[in-house]
């Protein structure tokens, strides 16, 4: 492993709740889901363990809220097999499913006060009456709703009935718990609060999560492990920070975070070592890691915005080289084209010799930027040899 | 001199929007008050006349409403009106909210064709509308003669529901169509079947709009003139028809009497149905 690699597993990867679990609860066997002609969801096998806080994440009409609804029951599969707990659970209604569903919407029952609303899937079940106040003043508590029992859903704002719909949902201690985009109907602020609440909430449960979402933040931010789908397929299934910094096709390096791409061909591949000529770069790319493919092979090289270093680049000096940088470090000049200043970064657009432009951005470490940056600047990109990821597709 | 010095506050123009201090629209909104509104005011304040021939104004009297109170088969048109009324609605009602849901929830064959069928009691002229059921139930399907009250009333309750229903369906699928689906998903997805699904989710929903059409229904089957006269048999004369057939006779002050009551239970159902509705639409917006 390289040093970057190492850094990048900090993330919520290995967070110890989603060690040591690996029974399957969840199983999709080669789901297809046609409508009509066109299908939705394209042969998908995919396992979810128990404990996991997982997310399918994708572009509007992957497929992802299609897979879900099958799971809640909603959609049947056209072909494949759905098996809870090693059940398959093709013939159980909705009503009958051991899973429960957050709706994008909330879908809390307007005409019902808010303990109406969490006691209304324990009614149905034939639970007695003091075993469902019990647990609906439990679940309010829960999602600290303690106290607005008695409201009805217009008299709540948008935050407060979802956590009357998480509440009805966990009321019922399901299996597994579904959420279809449930932070997308909240404000930034909010969001960002709702994050880290489903995270401790999911711990304090210790129920499955299967979340879809959008927005890939939102999924790296939350989830121990992510599927990206694509037109009904899936392109990847992997722990958050592998999916960034390991990505395995450039619609995942694309749709999961920003980056740079170049077309190249790969000239030389060993075992610790390969280099890739691209038409964007005067120089050819070094890698200090093999890639696995022939000679002349067509690759992608992804570079992700905050691995490029950039340095001012004087009249006649002769380029820069990386003083820490391990052999075959990268360096390519280029002139600053565009700033964009966002407070705790800048982002900057530089123009390569060729005429390709790259994104890349400094953090803003001290309040007065000793360099300076500007408009037109030539300055040298570098990045080290293990941090582009090369893609074959 | 001292006058030009402080000039009179200069009346402000009308803005954009304020329509109402504009006098075309001022003369529009009199005129459209007036001649709605001046004849209903006229019918009551003369049910009140001591006069019998009703023409000039010669004082105030009870007289006429005593006399439609005792006024035996005034009173039993009127009954049967009410008594027809309440039947129309609650069939009207429950014919009207199915048929809604079917045409909200269902594809099927031929729905399009239903679905403008449905629409045709509320285009056709009601005398054609009249003269069909008098033939039909003097042809097809006879309503037995002499049957006891209130069985006698069927034939027109048949008549009514026919031409009622259909305002109830529009009127219910107008607001099914704002009905969040994931509702229905929500309650099957915590456990309810697809019947507790329809009475604890779509009922409530529906429910506004099943007030509306019974108000619609109950009001256009208590003044229903046209269908009524043709479906009427000699002993189950309705209110409207009473009030035909006592006109024929002389404008008597009776006559403006009963009108008085009609009107007044009528406004009062439309009332009490318009307070239920706006209660629920408070209560269940979100």
């Amino acid at each position: 492993m390289t040093d970057v690699a190492q850094n990048s597993l900090d993330a919520p990867a290995l967070r110890p709740d989603a060690r040591g679990k690996d029974n399957v609860i969840i199983r999709f066997e080669s789901i297809t889901k046609r409508f009509g002609n066109l299908p939705a969801v394209d042969n998908v096998t995919l396992d979810v363990r128990e404990g996991e806080f997982f997310a399918l994440l994708g572009p509007s009409g992957c497929g992802k809220t299609t897979l879900l609804r099958m799971l809640a029951g909603f959609e049947t599969p056209t072909e494949g097999r759905i098996l809870i707990d090693g059940k398959d659970i093709a013939n159980l209604p909705p009503n009958r499913r051991p899973v429960n569903m957050v709706f994008q919407s909330y879908a809390v029952f307007p005409h019902m006060k808010v303990t109406d609303n969490i006691a209304y899937g324990l009614k149905m079940d034939g639970v007695s009456g003091n075993e469902i106040r019990r647990r609906v003043d439990e679940a309010l508590e829960l999602v600290k709703l303690g106290g607005l029992g008695e409201r009805m859903p217009d008299q709540l704002s948008g935050g407060q009935r979802q956590r009357v719909a998480l509440a009805r949902a966990l009321v019922k201690r399901p299996r597994v718990l579904l959420l279809d985009e449930p932070l997308s109907a909240l404000d930034a602020k909010l969001r960002d609060q709702m994050r880290s609440e489903l995270t401790s909430l999911q711990k304090k449960v210790g129920i499955t999560f299967i979340m879809v979402t959008h927005d890939q933040d939102e999924a790296l931010a939350i989830a121990t492990r992510c599927a990206v789908m694509n037109r009904g397929m899936l392109a990847q299934v992997a722990t958050p920070s592998d999916l960034y910094e390991f990505p395995n096709s450039q619609f995942v390096a694309d749709f999961v975070g920003r980056v740079n791409m170049f077309e190249g061909v790969l000239e030389k591949d060993e075992q610790d070592e390969a280099v890739v000529r691209c038409a964007d770069f005067s120089a050819p790319v070094y890698l200090d890691h093999g890639v696995t493919g022939a000679r002349g092979t067509t690759v992608w090289v992804a570079l992700r915005p905050e691995k490029i270093e950039m340095h001012k680049r004087a009249e006649g000096q002769t380029p820069f080289k990386m003083e820490d940088a391990p052999q075959g470090a990268n360096v390519t000049p280029g002139i600053i084209r565009e700033i964009v200043y966002l407070g705790s970064e800048t982002n900057y657009e530089v123009e390569l010799e060729g005429g390709r432009r790259v994104k890349t951005f400094r953090s803003n470490l001290t309040r007065y930027d000793q360099e300076d940056f500007t408009h037109n600047e030539p300055v040298w990109l570098a990045w080290h040899a293990c941090s582009p990821a090369v893609l074959l597709s | 001199m001292s006058e030009a010095a402080t000039p009179r506050p200069r009346r402000e123009r009308p803005g954009p929007l304020e329509y109402l201090r504009r006098w075309p629209l001022r003369i529009m909104v009199g005129g459209t008050l007036f001649f709605l509104y001046l004849p209903l005011i006229t019918l009551m304040v003369f049910s009140f006349n001591d006069s019998r021939r009703n023409i000039v104004w010669e004082g105030f009297t009870l007289k006429y409403y005593e006399k439609a109170f005792s006024n035996a088969s005034l009173i039993e048109a009127f009954t049967n009106s009410l008594t027809i009324a309440f039947a129309t609605t609650i069939l009207s009602v429950i014919l009207g909210a199915l048929a809604a849901v079917m045409l909200w929830r269902f594809r099927f064959p031929g729905k399009t064709a239903a679905e403008g069928g449905m629409a045709l009691p509320i285009v056709v002229p009601e005398i054609c509308m009249g003269v069909a059921m008098l033939v039909f139930f003097a042809r097809v399907m006879p309503w037995p003669q002499g049957l006891p009250w209130p069985a006698n009333l069927g034939a027109i309750i048949i008549a009514h529901t026919s031409f009622a229903f259909p305002f109830v369906a529009t009127v219910v699928r107008a607001r099914l169509a704002s009905f969040n689906r994931e509702l229905e998903e929500a309650a099957k997805d915590l456990g309810a079947s697809e019947w507790r699904t329809f009475w604890d989710v779509l009922v409530p929903h529906m429910q506004p709009g099943l007030i509306a059409g019974a108000l619609l229904a109950f009001t256009l089957s208590l003044d229903d003139f046209v269908i009524t006269f043709f479906t009427a048999g000699p002993d189950t004369v309705t209110f409207p028809v009473k009030v035909y057939s006592m006109l024929r006779f002389s404008i008597s002050p009776e006559v403006n009497a009963a009108s008085t009551i009609l009107i007044v239970v009528t406004v009062a159902l439309t009332a009490i149905g318009l307070h239920l509705q706006n209660r629920n639409a408070q209560k269940t917006k979100a």
